[in-house]
C-alpha cells in the first residue's frame, strides 16, 4: 500500500484516541483518575446514535453524544469531588454502569441486543477527511495544549493536581477546576465515541472495544503531556493500520500480526516511559 | 485598641473528640514581630489556620483591623492582606518560581496567561525585598531556603500587610535563618505585622517583641519581650518547672553543653562505615567516600542542612538502600551486604527520621507497634502472643513514660512526642550495640525532647556506639562526642565537640569550608 494511505488511515483509527486522551489528560493533570475513558466514549457514541436518529441531523448527533460524555463526566466527578470516592471504583463503575445502561435502552427503543437502526452520519469522503470530527480530533491536542499551558485555567489546573493545598492556600477553588476539568474529559471522550458510531452509521454494543483504555495508556506514554501523548495516539493507531495492512499478507500467522498493538502498548508503557511522573495529587482528595 | 490588627479572643475549634483550641486568644498590636509559642499540640497552628481562614472556628470572633471577619475563607483573608506562610511548603513543585507566586491572581493577556510580566512582576518584587530567588526556575530545584523565600514573595505579592509564619527556621541553617531575621525585620520596619510561630525560645528572645504562650489549646501568657526570661517562657509553656535539656540550656545562655562529656569512649570501634557511596532514588550520588568509626560509649553527630546525604547514609548502614561501594562493618563483622534483620541481629537499632513512613505503622496499636520486627519472639506456634505482646507493651510503656499509658490504641492517636517514644521504646528497649538516631526530637514537645536526649545519653553511658543525626545543630552540639558536617555527601570537617561552636560549624555547612579529617 502507498505511505499515503497509510498515513490516512493511521490519522482516522486515531481520532478516537485524540478525543480521549486529550480529555484524559486534562482530567488526570488536575488530580481526577481516568479509567472511566471507555465509559464516556460509550455513553458519547449512544447518546449521539440516539441524537441523529430522532433529528435526522448528525451536527444533533454530535451535541447529544457531547452531552452524553458530559453527563457522564459529571457523575465522575460528583463522585470523586463531591463524596470522595475511589477513583478508580468510581471508573470502573461508570464503565460498567454505562455498558448495562445502553444495553437496556437500546432494547427498549429499538427491541434489539445488539445494535441501532442505521443512523445519519457525516459525508466522510473516500478518504475520511470531509468528517468534520476527524479535524476536531486533530485540533484537540493543540487545544488542550493551549488550555493547560498558556492560560491561567490551565496552571490551576496543573496546581490542583500536584498540590491541591497549595492551590487552595492561594483561594484557588480546587472542586470547581477539577469539575470543570472532568467535564472537559467527558465531552472530549464523548466525541471520540461519537465518531465512532457517525462513522460507522450505528451503535453497536460496547463498541469502544478499549480504546479507552487504550487512550489511558498513552496518557502515561505521554507523560501527562498532551503533545507526547497525541503523538501516542499516533503510534498506537499507526500499529494497528500496520496489523489491518498485513492481514493480506501470506506466510505470518495472522494471531501474531493482531498481537502488535497490544505487545507495542505494553512494551511502550513498561519498557520506554522509564520513571513516569504522574501528578502528584493523582487520585488524592484535597485535604 | 480597635486598630489592632489581630484580635482573637475565645477561639474553640474541636477535631472529632480532639479540643484544638479552647478559649484561645491573640492580640497583636501594629507594626510588631509577635511570637506565638508552644508546645506541639498546643493549639498554636489551629489557630492560625482559623486567622487564615483554612478552618472555621466553632466559637469566638476574630477581628483585623478592627473589623469582625470570623469565619471568612482563604480568599476573603488575601484580599484583606493576611498572608500565611506555611510550615509546609504550598508550593507546586512542577511549575515555576514566578508561576507559584502569581497563581490564584495571574497576569492576563486577553484568554492567555501572561507569563513575560508574571517574571517580571516577581523578579520587581524581588528585587525590593532582597528575598534573592531564581524567578524562572521551578520550585523542585529550589533549596529549602529557597522555597520558603518563594513563600514568602507570595504573600507580598497578594498585597500582605500581616504576615503569619507557622515555624520558619524548622528547616533552615544558621546563615539562612540570619537572612530571614533581617528579611522579616526589614518588613517589620516598613509597615508589616508579623506573627511568628515557634517553640525555639532562642528565636522568640532573638526576634520578637510581644510574645504569646499557648497551652493546651489555650493562650495562657501575653508578655513584652524584654520583660521576660527564657526560663520564664519555658515554664508557661509547659506548665511546670522543666529540667531545661541542653539545648535549651544552650540557648539561655547557658554553659557549654560539651561539659557532659566527661567520660571517655574505650575500646576497639563498633560502627566502621569505609569509603561508603550511595544512590538516592534517582541515582544520584547522595553519599560520596564517607568514612567513620564509632566506638563503645561514643556519639558521632552530623549536622549539617537536610538534604546533603544524611538521610541515605543513615538508611544505608541500617540496611534500607543499597551501597554503591564502601563497606560497613558492625562489631568487626561486614554487614555490607546484609539484610535488615541480620543487620538488627548484628546490633543496630535504627531510629528512623520520618516515624509515619518508617517508624511506626499508624493505623497499629501502641502494643503491636512495639513488636515490630520482632513478631518470631513474640509467637506461639506460629501464631502471636496476645498475652505476651500486651505484658511487653505494658512494661515498655511505663519505662518510656508513654502517654496515655495504655497499649490498645492505635499509634495515629498519639501526640508527637509519645509517637516517638514508641519507636524509641522498640529500638532501645532490646539489646543493640550500635544507635542510629536520625532527627529524634523531630517534631516533639520540649518534655520529650528531655527524655528523648536522656535516654541517648544513658545508653552512651551503657558503651554503646551512637550515630545522631540532627537538623538542629544545638542538639548535635549537646549530644556529640565528635561532631561532623555532611555537605554534598562528604564529611565536610570532623571535630571533637568541644571544638565545635556554631560560629565554627556554620560555615562549614553551607560549603564555604571543606576540610576533610575522618
Amino acid at each position: 500500500m502507498n505511505p499515503f494511505d497509510f498515513i490516512t488511515q493511521t490519522l482516522r483509527i486515531a481520532v478516537p484516541y485524540l478525543f480521549a486522551a486529550s480529555g484524559g489528560l486534562v482530567a488526570e493533570r488536575a488530580g481526577i483518575v481516568s479509567l472511566t475513558l471507555e465509559g464516556f466514549m460509550l455513553s458519547g457514541a449512544f447518546t449521539a446514535t440516539l441524537g441523529s436518529y430522532y433529528s435526522g441531523s448528525p451536527v444533533i448527533g454530535v451535541l447529544a453524544g457531547a452531552a452524553g460524555g458530559l453527563a457522564f463526566g459529571l457523575l465522575h466527578g460528583i463522585a470523586t469531588v463531591r463524596f470522595r470516592a475511589d477513583h478508580v471504583v468510581s471508573g470502573i463503575a461508570v464503565n460498567l454502569f454505562v455498558i448495562g445502561l445502553t444495553q437496556v435502552i437500546l432494547m427498549l427503543l429499538f427491541d434489539s441486543s445488539s445494535n441501532s437502526p442505521r443512523v445519519e452520519g457525516f459525508q466522510a469522503g473516500l478518504s475520511g477527511f470531509g468528517d468534520p470530527l476527524v479535524w476536531m480530533g486533530l485540533a484537540s491536542v493543540p487545544l488542550v495544549a493551549f488550555l493547560l499551558y498558556k492560560t491561567p485555567f490551565g496552571l490551576r489546573v496543573q496546581a490542583a493536581g500536584e498540590h491541591p493545598e497549595a492551590a487552595a492556600s492561594v483561594g484557588i477553588n480546587v472542586r470547581f477546576i477539577r469539575y470543570v476539568s472532568v467535564a472537559i474529559s467527558g465531552v472530549l471522550a464523548g466525541l471520540g465515541g461519537v465518531y465512532l458510531a457517525l462513522d460507522q452509521h450505528q451503535f453497536t454494543n460496547n463498541m469502544t472495544a478499549g480504546r479507552g483504555f487504550i487512550a489511558i495508556a498513552a496518557v502515561i506514554f505521554g507523560r501527562w503531556d498532551p503533545w507526547r501523548a497525541g503523538a501516542a495516539c499516533l503510534l498506537f493507531a499507526a500499529a494497528e493500520t500496520l496489523q489491518i495492512q498485513l492481514q493480506g499478507v501470506g506466510g505470518i500467522p495472522s494471531q501474531f500480526i493482531q498481537i502488535i498493538p497490544y505487545a507495542l502498548t505494553i512494551v511502550a508503557l513498561a519498557g520506554l516511559v522509564g520513571r513516569a511522573v504522574a501528578p502528584a495529587a493523582l487520585g488524592r482528595a484535597e485535604e | 485598641m480597635s486598630s489592632h490588627p489581630i484580635r482573637m479572643a475565645g477561639i474553640d475549634k474541636s477535631f472529632g473528640p480532639v479540643r484544638a483550641n479552647r478559649g484561645a486568644s491573640l492580640d497583636v498590636a501594629p507594626g510588631e514581630i509577635h511570637a506565638l509559642v508552644g508546645e506541639n499540640g498546643a493549639g498554636k497552628s489551629t489557630l492560625m489556620k482559623i486567622l487564615g481562614g483554612l478552618i472555621r472556628p466553632d466559637a469566638g470572633t476574630v477581628e483585623i483591623n478592627g473589623s469582625d471577619v470570623t469565619g471568612w475563607s482563604t480568599s476573603d483573608a488575601i484580599a484583606a492582606g493576611v498572608g500565611v506562610v506555611h510550615q509546609h511548603f504550598m508550593l507546586v513543585p512542577t511549575l515555576t518560581v514566578a508561576e507559584n507566586v502569581v497563581l490564584g491572581n495571574e497576569p492576563k493577556r486577553g484568554v492567555m496567561f501572561d507569563r513575560t510580566r508574571a517574571l517580571a512582576d516577581v523578579n520587581a518584587l524581588i528585587q525590593q525585598t532582597g528575598l534573592i530567588v531564581p524567578a524562572d526556575r521551578r520550585v523542585a530545584e529550589l533549596s529549602v531556603g529557597e522555597a520558603q523565600r518563594v513563600e514568602i514573595l507570595k504573600t507580598l505579592y497578594r498585597g500582605a500587610k500581616i504576615l503569619i509564619l507557622d515555624e520558619p527556621t524548622a528547616v533552615l541553617s544558621p546563615p539562612d535563618v540570619q537572612e530571614l531575621w533581617t528579611v522579616l525585620r526589614k518588613l517589620r520596619d516598613d509597615g508589616a505585622t508579623i506573627v511568628l510561630i515557634t517553640h525555639r525560645l532562642d528565636e522568640v528572645i532573638g526576634i520578637s517583641q510581644t510574645i504569646t504562650v499557648m497551652r493546651a489549646g489555650a493562650s495562657v501568657g501575653r508578655m513584652k519581650t524584654s520583660e521576660t526570661t527564657p526560663a520564664e517562657i519555658a515554664k508557661t509553656m509547659v506548665g511546670r518547672d522543666v529540667v531545661l535539656s541542653a539545648p535549651l540550656r544552650e540557648a539561655i545562655g547557658g554553659t557549654a553543653a560539651t561539659a557532659e562529656h566527661a567520660i571517655a569512649p574505650v575500646g576497639a570501634p563498633v560502627l566502621e562505615v569505609t569509603d561508603l557511596a550511595v544512590n538516592d532514588s534517582r541515582r544520584v550520588r547522595v553519599v560520596d567516600g564517607v568514612t567513620f568509626a564509632i566506638r563503645p560509649g561514643e556519639v558521632l553527630g552530623i549536622a549539617g542542612v537536610e538534604g546533603n546525604g544524611q538521610t541515605e547514609l543513615v538508611e544505608a548502614i541500617a540496611g534500607l538502600r543499597d551501597i554503591v561501594s564502601g563497606s560497613v562493618s558492625v562489631s568487626g563483622r561486614d554487614i555490607t551486604r546484609a539484610t535488615v534483620k541480620e543487620r538488627r541481629d548484628a546490633g543496630i537499632a535504627h531510629v528512623p527520621e520520618d516515624r509515619h513512613r518508617r517508624g511506626l505503622i499508624l493505623e497499629y496499636s501502641i502494643a503491636e507497634n512495639l513488636v515490630l520486627g520482632a513478631q518470631q519472639e513474640f509467637s506461639r506456634y506460629g501464631s502471636l502472643d496476645g498475652d505476651r505482646i500486651g505484658e511487653h507493651a505494658r512494661e515498655q510503656i511505663t519505662k518510656f513514660d508513654v502517654r496515655p499509658p495504655s497499649a490498645a490504641p492505635a499509634a495515629r492517636t498519639l501526640s508527637g512526642g509519645n509517637q516517638q517514644k514508641v519507636v524509641i521504646a522498640r529500638e532501645m528497649g532490646r539489646s543493640f550495640t550500635v544507635l542510629l538516631a536520625a532527627q529524634p526530637t523531630r517534631g516533639v514537645d520540649v518534655g520529650a525532647i528531655e527524655f528523648i536526649h536522656r535516654q541517648i545519653r544513658e545508653a552512651r553511658d551503657a558503651g554503646k556506639a551512637i550515630l545522631l543525626v540532627s537538623a538542629e545543630l544545638n542538639e548535635v552540639l549537646a549530644l556529640s562526642d565528635k561532631v561532623a558536617v555532611m555537605y554534598r555527601g562528604k564529611f565536610a570537617v570532623t571535630l571533637p565537640a568541644r571544638e565545635a561552636t556554631p560560629e565554627v560549624l556554620g560555615p562549614y555547612m553551607t560549603g564555604g569550608k571543606s576540610r576533610d579529617a575522618a
